[in-house]
């Protein structure tokens, strides 16, 4: 009781509207009591336990008149308002409560015209929206109804929401340029989906008409346009039984479990109270039940098409579509939310376990050409694998035995070696088969099979040579810098060294010439150049072997000499002797 | 923090471009452009490893005397790139990761608009308004 008191004293502007509207829920109700006059007798025990909780119809309407924060307080208001009417006189409830408010004096007979023409007309008074000022930004009932039907024209479930292409064709049509078009589209995507659910697409539409009318587009969203207070506003026609088809889908995220609770309850309430008030106006004031009765006739049978198929459907369809247009609102909104958080903990995700990888390591310019050409000889070294360890243990000891002959043999050839060109006649034979020799190496290298066969007479004729001839200046010499070009080309090359060590042996001149049929080296075969290899072996011990003759040869020289030198010392002597 | 703010389409042509000191814009365009050498440089360095493997943050992509640029891709190669001043000493790598992921986020939401094309000029409102932050912060 002291509720009802409350609830008329809170309600008191809108009251009028109760007081007109109060009769056509009523009737509603009633009507649905006809629908349940089985269930009368089992309810009329339970209908006092759950009057006060049933809502009757005209809530939302009454809702209309009331800010959103008093939503779920309104219900029970109105409810518990409604309540009373069939245990009191509504009558006298109408009329102090009339006279209470003016303005809302010629919204009553609109609303039930409007109710009886299409209950998916909300209007929206401004007492409602007194906390906002936003006018032109406001929607009208009016232009509700339209943006839902237009919605509903290309998504016929208002639950679900309409894709961007499709609504993008449709605003198109608007005229309005595409820069404009996409800025509202800015603007009324709040969750920035690409999709457009009801509320947005009425701010949109919204904005779009306000545009066409010449309004210039806001900076931001009005706050009478965002979703949350357009969805806010959708959930008074919702308990409404005949509003339920058209704004289904409008139940927003915070106090749609309450309106789902509140509507399950008031659907299985609604069943219990519609035989109750009947009943209670049957039992109270015969009076006020032949009035409400003959209103309910007219307007019965305009509700009846549409509330009666609608209140069965709806009541059962809305906590399903308002639970999926919940799921359905979370999901883009957590698809976009997740996305950006995914992308975001998938950024971070990626940062942690793949840290960035130094791209100045990788950085070309931080490599150098050397090191590109350092890598790029280093391949075919690692192909022919097996080469570079020989050809590098031969050039050790010749080096070390070409010193000690050095040592012995160059500074006595440096003396000797015009001497001996000149005066010997053996080592002229010796160079020019030396240069057979030479011509051998070079054939050598271009005919690897041959190579084997000629390091053989090489052989052969080096010991006889030597034996006859004085060493040859050239092989000194030329052993030890074959061996520096053997190690220096070496690190860079390995074919060039290969090739170049049967050079080492002819000598440094024919290092030159042997640089040409080093390219035809390098290109031949691993077996050719394993061909090579024995040669080249071969070659060095004859080396070997020609360097020792020439020392020997050169002391032999020594000795030759001094004995030369005695022999003219007696000549000389002896001359005086006969000059006489 | 950023001195200039350029997102760059997969075709290396520019989508946006904006820089704080309007009067030597042509400068700054020219080091993103020169900028993009690097990028691609970096992505092609990261080699045929998958796209999922490869870091979006490019970090610093070359310094200059007076400016740092970095680099950021996204997994439909397009390139963000900011030119931030080197003065700005107290920038630090995080802040800079954290603004390519606004500006990732904002490109998105610029995408999600079906009137945007893909390819052209990027002239979203919000967009410009999330740049301006991150660039007013300079000064």
């Amino acid at each position: 009781m002291m509720s009802k008191t409350d609830a008329d004293i809170r309600f008191g502007n809108p009251a009028e509207l109760h007081g007109a509207k109060v009769q056509i829920p009523y009737l509603i109700t009633e009507k649905n009591t006809f629908k349940r006059m089985d269930d009368e007798d089992k309810q009329e025990t339970q209908s006092p336990t759950m009057s006060p909780l049933a809502s009757p119809p005209s809530s939302p309407p009454h809702y209309q008149r009331v800010p959103l924060s008093h939503g779920y307080s309104k219900l029970r208001s109105s409810t518990e308002q409604m309540h009373p009417a069939p245990y009191e006189a509504r009558q006298p409830l109408v009329q102090p409560e009339g006279p209470s408010s003016g303005a809302p004096g010629a919204k009553p007979p609109r609303h039930q015209a409007s109710l009886i023409r299409s209950f998916s007309v909300e209007r929206e008074p401004h007492d409602n929206n007194s906390n906002y000022p936003d006018e032109p930004w406001r929607i009208t009932e009016e232009q509700r109804e339209y943006y839902v039907n237009q919605f509903r024209s290309l998504q016929p479930d208002p639950s679900s929401f309409i894709s961007g292409s499709v609504a993008k064709n449709f605003f198109t049509k608007s005229k309005l340029s595409i820069p404009e078009l996409s800025y509202i589209w800015e603007l009324s995507d709040a969750d920035c989906d690409g999709a457009l659910t009801l509320p947005e697409f009425c701010a949109a539409f919204h904005l779009i008409v306000a545009r066409k009318n010449g309004y210039p587009l806001p900076e931001g969203l009005p706050p009478t346009l965002q979703p949350e207070y357009l969805q806010a506003a959708f959930p008074k026609p919702k308990r409404e039984c005949t509003l339920f088809d058209s704004y289904s889908e409008s139940m927003p995220a915070n106090q749609q479990p309450r309106d789902l609770n509140r509507m399950e309850k008031l659907s299985i309430k609604d069943m219990a109270d519609f035989p109750v008030p009947a009943q209670d106006v049957t039992s109270d004031d015969k009076q006020e039940q032949n009035k409400t009765r003959l209103e309910q006739n007219k307007i019965r049978l305009a509700l009846k098409s549409t509330a009666d198929e609608a209140l069965p459907k709806d009541m059962s369809e809305d906590p399903a579509t308002s639970k999926d247009s919940n799921s359905l609102k979370a999901r883009p909104r957590s698809r976009s939310y997740s996305s950006t958080s995914i992308e975001e903990a998938m950024k971070r995700g990626e940062d942690p376990p793949t840290p960035p990888p130094r791209p100045q390591k990788t950085h070309s310019r931080a490599s150098s050409l050397d090191l590109n050409k350092v890598f790029q000889p280093s391949v075919p070294a690692t192909k022919s694998g097996l080469l570079p360890p020989p050809p590098a243990l031969p050039p050790r000891p010749c080096p070390s035995q070409m010193r000690k002959l050095k040592h012995t043999g160059l500074s006595k050839s440096a003396k000797i070696s015009h001497h001996n060109v000149n005066s010997e006649c053996s080592a002229q034979p010796k160079p020019p088969t030396q240069l057979p020799n030479f011509g051998d190496f070079r054939l050598q290298k271009q005919s690897e099979q041959a190579s084997e066969a000629e390091i053989h007479p090489q052989l052969n004729r080096a010991p006889s040579q030597a034996a006859d001839s004085s060493p040859t200046k050239k092989d000194i010499p030329y052993s030890q810098p074959p061996s520096k070009p053997i190690r220096r080309k070496l690190r860079p090359e390995n074919p060039a060294p290969e090739s170049q060590e049967p050079s080492s042996t002819v000598g440094g001149a024919a290092s030159a010439v042997t640089g040409k049929p080093h390219t035809a080296v390098q290109k031949q075969s691993s077996k050719q150049k394993k061909a090579i290899q024995t040669a080249i072996r071969k070659n060095k011990e004859a080396n070997a072997v020609l360097a020792r003759l020439n020392s020997e040869l050169q002391q032999q020289l020594k000795e030759v000499h001094q004995e030369r030198i005695a022999l003219e010392n007696q000549l000389e002597q002896l001359r005086p002797v006969t000059v006489l | 923090m950023a001195v200039c703010v350029a997102v760059i389409a997969k075709e290396n042509y520019p989508l946006y471009i904006r820089s704080i000191p309007t009067e030597n814009e042509l400068k700054f365009h020219y080091m993103v452009h020169t900028s993009l050498d690097v990028v691609d440089e970096k992505i092609s360095a990261m080699g045929k490893a998958l796209v999922d493997q490869r870091e979006l943050y490019l970090g610093l992509l070359y310094p200059t005397e007076d400016y740092k640029v970095y680099g950021y891709v996204t997994n439909s190669k397009v390139k963000f790139v900011m030119v931030v001043d080197s003065s700005n000493t107290a920038l630090r790598d995080n802040e800079i990761r954290s603004m390519f992921r606004k500006l990732h986020n904002s490109y998105t939401d610029v995408m999600c608009n079906p009137f945007y094309n893909p390819g052209d000029h990027i002239q979203s409102r919000a967009f410009d308004s999330m740049v301006t932050s991150m660039m007013i912060q300079v000064c």
